[in-house]
């Protein structure tokens, strides 16, 4: 097929991910959704803003945050983001290999976040019994933070059946868009947790 | 509609194609049927609405389905009917605006319209399952939370699939302008309409997400026991009405713009002139848009959240006639001194001007946050909001199917049926709405079943309903006009009204499927009218005839929907019975799991050949 030559070329372009229409629209596209996505973690915010300190003589923030642990989640996944800088470096370069070594990187430091914050959450549960409907305080922090954590476990799903599906297949013009739009989303995924660490646990221990 | 006599095809292939297709002139067929259904079903209700408000002491239906009547039909209008036939005109004509072929995601396009599909039918099957939703369209959680029963939950399940849809409908065509327009098409020669479209789309994609975050907590707290306007756990409902306006007010704006901008290309066509201040236009629209985030809380100056904050929000309220106004003159300008022809699609335009300008200005009366104290959640109100949304947008969308009706099903609608159907509605609009004006002033609140006699309320009354009365008549017109014209209507060149912009330069109505064989060369604003002032009648290729690519259908969109409209039925239940569940994971695993198809089975689409197009063009 005349398709699949312009998808595979003898030598791939400087950007590979934007070298075809749909690369581009891809890229725009998800652009446009990370600025929805951006209102929709201002309003949990806002929320937990207004809720932070209805306790409703249950738990509060500074009894039960522990910022040991939460350092070890931030760092999990600042790396993260760096790593899928450079799987995004090697893209370019058109090392494919490398490339999926950083992805897998990547996605390795994500479960590491994720098994992180499971047993974050079991602990509030078990040693201070802080729940979901503890308070306004519980559902607001539940909230936020599971939102997050939902995204986290979305792009974990996400990397891995892009590294499943074309394991086999080598970089071409067709898949490097979604290998980029996914790294844009994963760096944007650990902006918000820079804010969750700094409004929610920040905040809540010293604030 | 669309199906020619030349390619009589079976009713089932007709189905499948309608059900898979990703074409945008396709899918914009589906959002004007959809969309027009739950128009009419929300006219019904205003109807018994109306009816139950006859006379004073009314018993036409009880108090409660009162309160369902009034919430469905407010719901349904918003959610169901304008927005869905907005997103249609806006499917069918801006890529052809634009000169695209297609557009952005085409896959998404169609989930986007199965999902605001489904989310709509599951919202109204309420109807059977026990009672709809009766908070009121803005569903306020204090009295949410407690609605028995689970109409609210059909609510936010409802909402949450079709708000879904909606945002996907707006991310594609954002990147649909920025990627796609034909060579030449700069920003500043685009259409108004296109540009509506544009600023549309950045209000929804901002909005939505307020509303999608709202309805989560309201699910959280009636499903799953979470505290967030539960006072006694410290919960605040307050939180409900900001994040419910920082989505609604510009939620109206996405309502008006889309119709502000076809306004503006319907003045032009028909007035034989150039739009008068087109750059002030486009900037005006932006700072409408602007502003709409701005001034949410005039919606709740009564809560209480202070004089300075009431006074800011009154301000940047009253700044938003600025703007309108701006975009007022400029249409009185654009038709001043030009050939002007009045036909159906013309007389809404013109209609559409007195009408909104009435509503623009008991906006800015409500926007004084002292009187509306006596204003708020009163008849007035009500007269306000459907001046600016009737007056506006619902003119618009009869404006823009008569003057697009060529484009979209290759036939045009009925003289003069179309104009019987623009007195009538336009007398019974006035009839119905500007006497609320009045009742509103004398003190009759919104949402209240009945009223007693000898208050001054009896007349107003009465003469409203009747009004309701025009309207429907009007719009059973225009529904026998639609078949008429499917029927025996005239089948009218590519142009049939000497148009200025791209959509009138395809070389067929309706449009091949892609479009353009060609794509055309943009040499300025108002680009098919250049080429005509210049001689040539048509446009200049951009390209040499080619290979075309375009996308496949696929029947994914569809399923997927499907498996969020069950996983729907899980959330509402499984507070019932455990055995819920089942629906709510079953539906969600099948929806990723579609989601999965999509992404391992490569697409890439099929390129029809250079030779077909001209055996066509033949
Ligand atoms: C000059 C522009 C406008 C101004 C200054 C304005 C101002 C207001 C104010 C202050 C209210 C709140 C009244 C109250 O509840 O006491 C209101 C309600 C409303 N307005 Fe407007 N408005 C304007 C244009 C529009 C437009 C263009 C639309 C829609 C196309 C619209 C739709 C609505 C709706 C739906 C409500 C009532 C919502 C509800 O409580 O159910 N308005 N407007
Ligand atoms: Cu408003």
């Amino acid at each position: 097929m005349s398709h699949d030559h312009s998808l595979n070329p003898e030598t791939m372009p400087q950007d590979p991910e934007k070298a075809t229409l749909e690369g581009k629209n891809k890229f725009m596209g998800l652009w446009f959704f990370l600025g929805g996505e951006a209102v929709l973690f201002a309003s949990l915010f806002g929320t937990y803003l207004a809720l932070r300190n209805s306790t409703a003589d249950g738990p509060a923030s500074d009894e039960i945050f522990g910022l040991g642990l939460v350092f070890v989640m931030t760092m999990l996944l600042l790396t993260s983001s760096l790593t899928s800088v450079y799987a995004m470096y090697h893209m370019k370069n058109n090392d494919y290999s490398k490339m999926v070594l950083w992805l897998g990187i990547t996605a390795l430091l994500g479960v590491g976040f994720l098994a992180c914050e499971i047993y974050e959450f079991a602990h509030y549960i078990t040693e201070y019994g802080f729940t979901f409907r503890s308070s306004a305080f519980g559902s607001a922090f539940y909230t936020l933070v599971g939102f997050h954590g939902g995204h986290v476990l979305f792009g974990l799903c996400w990397v891995i059946s892009l590294l499943i599906r074309n394991a086999k297949r080598g970089l071409n013009l067709y898949n490097a868009p979604k290998f980029n739009t996914f790294s844009l989303y994963w760096h944007f995924i650990d902006v918000i947790w820079v804010f969750i660490f700094t409004v929610v646990y920040l905040m809540g221990k010293v604030g | 509609m669309s199906v020619t006599a030349t390619q009589k095809r079976s009713v089932g292939a007709v189905l499948w194609d309608y059900l898979t297709t990703i074409d945008h002139k396709k899918i914009a067929h589906l959002y004007l049927i959809g969309g027009g259904f739950f128009f009419i079903l929300g006219g019904l209700e205003a109807v018994i609405i109306r009816i139950q408000l006859i006379k004073p002491e009314n018993d036409f239906i009880s108090a409660g389905f009162y309160n369902e009547m009034i919430t469905m039909h407010g719901t349904t209008m918003i959610f169901l009917a304008a927005m869905p036939i907005l997103l249609g005109l806006m499917n069918a004509i801006m890529p052809l605006q634009i000169g695209a072929r297609d557009v952005s995601f085409p896959f998404l396009n169609s989930l986007g319209f199965w999902l605001f599909m489904f989310g709509g039918l599951l919202l109204n099957c309420s109807w059977f399952l026990g009672g709809a939703p009766d908070a009121g369209w803005t569903s306020y959680a204090s009295l949410a939370i407690d609605s028995p029963g689970h109409g609210v939950d059909f609510y936010v399940a409802g909402l949450q699939i079709a708000g879904a849809g909606t945002l996907m409908g707006g991310i594609n065509f954002l990147a649909t302008i920025v990627n796609m327009r034909a060579p030449g098409m700069t920003y500043m020669r685009m259409p108004l309409f296109a540009w509506a479209t544009f600023i549309t789309s950045v209000l929804i994609l901002f909005a939505f997400p307020a509303l999608t975050v709202n309805l989560f907590l309201l699910m959280f707290d009636r499903m799953f026991g979470s505290a967030f306007f539960d006072v006694a756990l410290g919960g605040n409902t307050i939180i409900w009405q900001h994040l419910f306006w920082i989505f609604g007010h510009p939620e109206v704006y996405i309502l008006i713009l889309p119709l502000f901008g076809l306004f503006s290309d319907v003045f032009s066509t028909f007035s034989k002139k150039r739009l008068f201040g087109y750059t002030a236009m486009v900037f005006a629209t932006m700072l409408i848009a602007f502003l709409g985030f701005m001034v949410w809380a005039h919606h709740m100056f009564t809560v209480g959240l202070g004089p300075v904050a009431n006074s800011i929000f009154a301000i940047a309220t009253m700044a938003i006639a600025v703007p309108t106004g701006i975009k007022i003159f400029n249409w009185l300008a654009t038709m001043w001194g030009g050939s002007i022809t009045i036909n159906s699609a013309m007389l809404w335009a013109l209609g559409f001007i007195p009408s909104f300008t009435i509503g623009g200005m008991t906006g800015v009366m409500l926007g004084s946050a002292v009187a509306d104290y006596q204003y708020h959640d009163t008849y007035f109100v009500i007269a306000h909001f459907h001046y600016v949304i009737v007056g506006g947008t619902v003119f618009g969308i009869f404006c823009g199917l008569h003057y697009w009706w060529p484009v979209m099903f290759g036939r045009i609608l009925h003289e003069g049926m179309g104009k019987l159907t623009f007195w009538t509605f336009f007398i019974g609009f006035h009839m119905t709405f500007f006497i609320q004006h009045f009742l509103g002033l004398m003190g009759m609140p919104r949402r209240y079943w009945v009223f007693l006699e000898d208050q001054g309320l009896d007349l107003g009354n009465l003469i409203s309903t009747i009004g309701a009365f025009f309207m429907s008549f009007a719009v059973i017109v225009f529904i026998i006009n639609i078949f008429y014209t499917a029927a025996k209507g005239e089948r009218p060149s590519p142009d049939p009204y000497d148009g200025r912009t791209l959509e009138w330069a395809t070389a067929s109505s309706p449009p091949p499927h892609y479009n353009f064989a060609q794509l055309p060369l943009t040499r300025g604003l108002d680009p098919l009218w250049i080429e005509k002032m210049e001689g040539n009648g048509k446009m200049t290729p951009a390209e040499p005839l080619g290979d075309i690519h375009m996308p496949n259908g696929s029947i994914l969109p569809f399923l997927m929907s499907l498996g969020f409209f069950i996983a729907g039925f899980g959330f509402i239940y499984q507070v019932d019975h455990s055995a819920w569940y089942l629906a709510l994971y079953g539906g969600m695993a099948f929806a990723l799991g579609c989601m999965v198809v999509r992404s391992f089975k490569d697409d890439h689409g099929h390129h029809i050949p250079k030779e077909e197009l001209e055996r066509e063009a033949d």
